[in-house]
């Protein structure tokens, strides 16, 4: 492995400073000279015709701009978008609002998945049934694999729907400049929006520039092009005023995203000593009018089994429709399946880590597919094992003693985080000495400006303070969204690149300067060298005054060769503590182990995975979208009613970074990280609370009620 | 609508304004002030991201009617310290990764001032009691927790 000066050491962000002192703007800190604010309309009603809406009324209020019909027939959830205006202040938007007229013919509706499954249903689409087939996958002979068996166990598992929130709701800010748009948005994917935009105005992408500066984060919420923001572009071209339009905390619960529900029932077959001879899946999930996720990817791979098979079905209701939640699917589905391990391991009377070890895989697709381009989960298992202790757990479930009782558990992770090939980054370097790096990304809040400095400063030998970092423009070289912890493994390979052939071309610059070869030159502490005699140098200041003009160099993100799986790993180990009294379960350790490859800068890395851990203990315990099931009403819209885990909720985590090496998957060896941690968290909580009290609670937030109604459940047992 | 001229001495200068009854702190702080470095996560008092010292007491600033402010010293993150020169804590925050998208930090960063004023010597969990009413989506809370408690611990050296 090529030996880094400053990536994978810690460095602090190099934006920390404008951060902490109110510097940065986010999206509603941009103010331009005569902007407007603009509003949505959104249906009251779960389903419904919308036979004609009057928009005069609201025109006429003076102060409003301009009011806009957005083409709906249909309504199909509370919260769908039905028409919008712009006025010179809120006050005046939100009453152009009630102004507008629409008559609604209310249809039959359905909001709860058990209903919408029913025979005779109320349908959300007219063309389509509510229940879709979205997997049916299978390898080997499961029934077969169930004879083979010594044990057969069949388990339920379910998942609440949960809502992103990010700290600052959606927004967007359009400008027109003559042909050209400029959207200021607070956004995951700047090309996206850019060319969806251009598709949906009927105007040239190069017409469209999306600018994301700072942004309080999106959690996959903020993935794809809008409604508001489409909305703020047209209202800003009828107006020929900057508008801008953002989400209040109400709409961001019922409109912007949600992760959907899952009802996984497991069937597996194992023998005595651990082997799984099948493995069995039904799912039935519920995004809204969306589709649900899919949520079998951690069980068709990461365990050695020759005999699966795999059906899910997404269920549509009349609700706001799902978006990627931060490890679609894989949350979801690691909490049924690693619980059901650990019920599994219980069965046969092993120690549930043993039972994944003994299913241990080098080869994706259950040991069928191609090798693992790398996998150090056997060193997670390893490292967390030994940091929680283990040995420490209860031989049998639910052993201790006494009306608080401790347990251990434990979960494995995977998920993708390979990056994209042909993302692309450029370096700059001026004859004054100063290094621009430059990409079309976005830093969503994880600090990708200061990965892309540290690897180039790594490179160049220079501080990352000294490089000037250009990020979050469309007009920049592309980059993908920042999602499916794309980023890092797609900007960071592609910045090293450029940052390369810069440093060649200085050495080479040097080396004539120098009058030596150019591989005999060192590149390090700001200067160029001769390696066989440092005295013989030249700064690396001096020495660009010679480019005379600012120089430009490409890089890219190359392709991955076939014949390998490119995957993270990781596995949390997790101690508990449950009153039996009161239901209660605090969160008491987190060792969280993972493999992503060569980690750039650990302190990110750390908090990275300290987040994830953090959103994890909350989806355990607290988070549950909650809809009154007769009207479709969102009972807490607001983050008063919709708990998330809070300072006092929170255990001591620490972070692992398993030591790594992949040739394959990129120049640095670098896999994504952004939801890797997210991923296994509430499953190797699930599986402490199991091994403290001896039931599983097998539905997800694990709340009091549910805790104390399964240990009554036990006792009549 | 009915206005009432107020004075509040925002970040140690004197400002006058014209504000209503309805109109809240938050909402002349940042629209009719500039103190864009408060920032509004809920509006409703659940997250803390609206955090101001308020005669050096912490208030959520959305909670706060504007007339309530008047004739008293507002302090907001950039009060406490700016880039040039920045208040201990801020660096703490930067130094300890306490900050992710930032978006909860000027709250926090508030919290934590006023929190420190009053108790030189936290404890854990003391930290965690003060910025409970803080939420943070993205960091989770033990950098920030960190942050806090190295300050406290460096200051006091
Ligand atoms: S904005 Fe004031 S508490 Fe959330
Ligand atoms: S850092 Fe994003 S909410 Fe705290």
């Amino acid at each position: 492995m090529a030996k880094f000066n400053i990536i994978g050491r810690d460095t602090l962000r190099i934006d920390g400073h404008k951060i902490v002192t109110g510097k940065a703007p986010f999206l509603n800190d941009i103010r331009l000279r005569g902007m407007l604010v603009g509003k949505i309309l959104r249906s009251p009603h779960p389903h419904a015709e919308i036979v004609s809406i009057d928009l005069s009324k609201a025109k006429s209020l003076p102060g409003v701009k301009a009011v806009i019909g957005l083409d709906r027939e249909k309504t199909r959830y509370i919260g769908n978008h039905v028409a919008a205006v712009a006025a010179g202040d809120e006050q005046t938007a939100e009453k152009a609002l009630k102004l507008i007229e629409v008559e609604y013919k209310p249809l039959p509706y359905v909001v709860s998945a058990e209903k919408s499954m029913e025979e005779g249903a109320p349908r959300v689409y007219d063309k389509r049934p509510n229940v879709e087939k979205i997997r049916d996958e299978k390898r080997g002979d499961v029934e077969l694999g169930f004879k083979e068996a010594d044990v057969v166990l069949e388990r339920t598992y379910k998942t609440a729907i949960e809502i992103h929130h990010p700290a600052e709701t959606h927004g967007s800010i359009a400008k027109w400049e003559g042909d050209r748009l400029i959207v200021w948005d607070s956004t995951q994917a700047i090309h996206t929006v850019r060319d969806g935009l251009a598709r949906i105005l009927g105007i040239p992408a190069g017409c469209v520039t999306v600018i994301k500066r700072y942004m309080g984060a999106g959690f996959g919420s903020k993935l794809g092009l809008n409604v508001h923001t489409v909305s703020a572009a047209m209202l800003a071209k009828q107006t020929g005023r900057p508008v801008k339009i953002t989400l209040t905390r109400k709409e961001n619960s019922l409109c912007v995203g949600n992760r959907p529900a899952s009802l996984q029932t497991y069937k597996s077959g194992v023998k005595k000593d651990g082997t799984l001879t099948a493995l069995s899946l039904i799912n039935y999930t519920t995004g809204g009018v969306k589709r649900g996720d899919r949520c079998s990817e951690p069980l068709l791979d990461v365990y050695r089994c020759p005999n699966l098979h795999v059906k899910e079905y997404t269920v549509f209701t009349n609700m706001g429709g799902s978006r990627p939640t931060r490890a679609p699917g894989h949350v979801q589905g690691t909490f049924g399946l690693e619980g059901f391990l650990d019920e599994l391991a219980n069965e046969i009377g092993m120690d549930p880590l043993e039972l994944r070890k003994m299913n241990y895989t080098t080869k994706n697709r259950g040991d069928t597919g191609v090798p693992y381009s790398s996998k150090g989960l056997d060193k997670c298992y390893e490292l967390g094992a030994e940091k929680i202790g283990w040995h420490r757990r209860n031989k049998t479930p639910g052993a201790g003693q006494g009306s608080t009782r401790r347990g251990l558990g434990m979960s494995s992770q995977i998920f993708w985080g390979d990056g994209v090939p042909g993302t692309l980054a450029d370096v700059k370097l001026y004859p004054d000495g100063s290094v621009d790096v430059i990409c079309g990304t976005q830093d969503i809040g994880c600090g990708t400006r200061t990965h892309m400095a540290v690897v180039a400063a790594d490179t160049l030998g220079l501080q990352p303070k000294d490089i000037t970092i250009k990020l979050g423009n469309s007009d920049y070289p592309w980059a993908p969204i920042s999602g499916g912890s794309l980023t890092t493994p797609s900007v960071a390979p592609a910045v090293r690149d450029a940052s390369l052939k810069a440093a060649d071309h200085l050495k080479e610059m040097a080396a004539k300067k120098l009058k030596v070869s150019g591989k005999d030159i060192s590149l390090q502490d700001k200067k160029l060298a001769d390696k066989n005699n440092p005295e013989n140098a030249i700064s690396f200041k001096e020495l660009t005054r010679d480019l005379r003009r600012e120089t430009v160099f490409h890089g890219e993100r190359k392709g991955m060769p076939d014949g390998f799986a490119y995957n993270t790993f990781g596995a949390h180990f997790v101690e508990v503590e449950v009153d039996t009294e009161t239901g209660q379960i605090k969160v008491l350790k987190v060792v969280a182990a993972h493999d992503s490859g060569q980690i750039i800068n650990t302190k990110t890395a750390e908090s990275q995975v300290i987040g994830g851990v953090t959103q994890g203990v909350s989806t355990a315990l607290f988070e549950q979208r909650i809809v009154d099931d007769t009207t479709g009403t969102l009972v807490n819209p607001n983050w008063r009613d919709y708990k998330i885990a809070t300072s006092m909720d929170t255990p001591e985590i620490i972070p692992i970074f398993v030591d790594v090496d992949d040739p394959h998957i990129n120049i640095l060896g670098t896999k994504g990280l952004g939801e890797p941690p997210r991923i296994p968290i509430a499953a190797a909580i699930g599986n402490a609370v199991y091994n403290a009290i001896g039931v599983h609670i097998r539905e997800t937030p694990m709340t009091p009620d549910k805790v104390l109604q399964a240990l009554k459940q036990k006792e009549v047992i | 609508m009915k206005t009432y001229l107020i004075e509040i001495k925002l970040n140690k200068e004197l400002k006058e304004v014209e504000v209503t009854a309805q109109e809240t702190l938050l909402e002349i702080l940042r629209n009719k002030l500039g103190a864009i470095d408060v920032k509004d996560g809920c509006g409703k008092g659940d997250c803390g991201a609206c955090a101001v010292l308020l005669d050096g007491k912490a208030v959520n600033s959305c909670l706060t009617l504007a007339l309530q402010a008047n004739g008293k010293e507002v302090t907001t993150l950039r009060g406490i310290g700016n880039e040039k020169n920045p208040h201990p804590i801020q660096n703490s925050f930067v130094k300890h990764g306490a900050v992710q998208c930032g978006f909860c930090t000027a709250g926090m960063v508030v919290i934590a001032k006023a929190f420190l004023n009053q108790n030189q010597n936290p404890s854990r969990q003391e930290i965690r009691e003060a910025i409970s009413g803080n939420l943070c989506r993205c960091t989770g809370y033990e950098k920030i927790i960190d942050a806090i408690q190295n300050m406290a611990l460096e200051s006091k050296s």
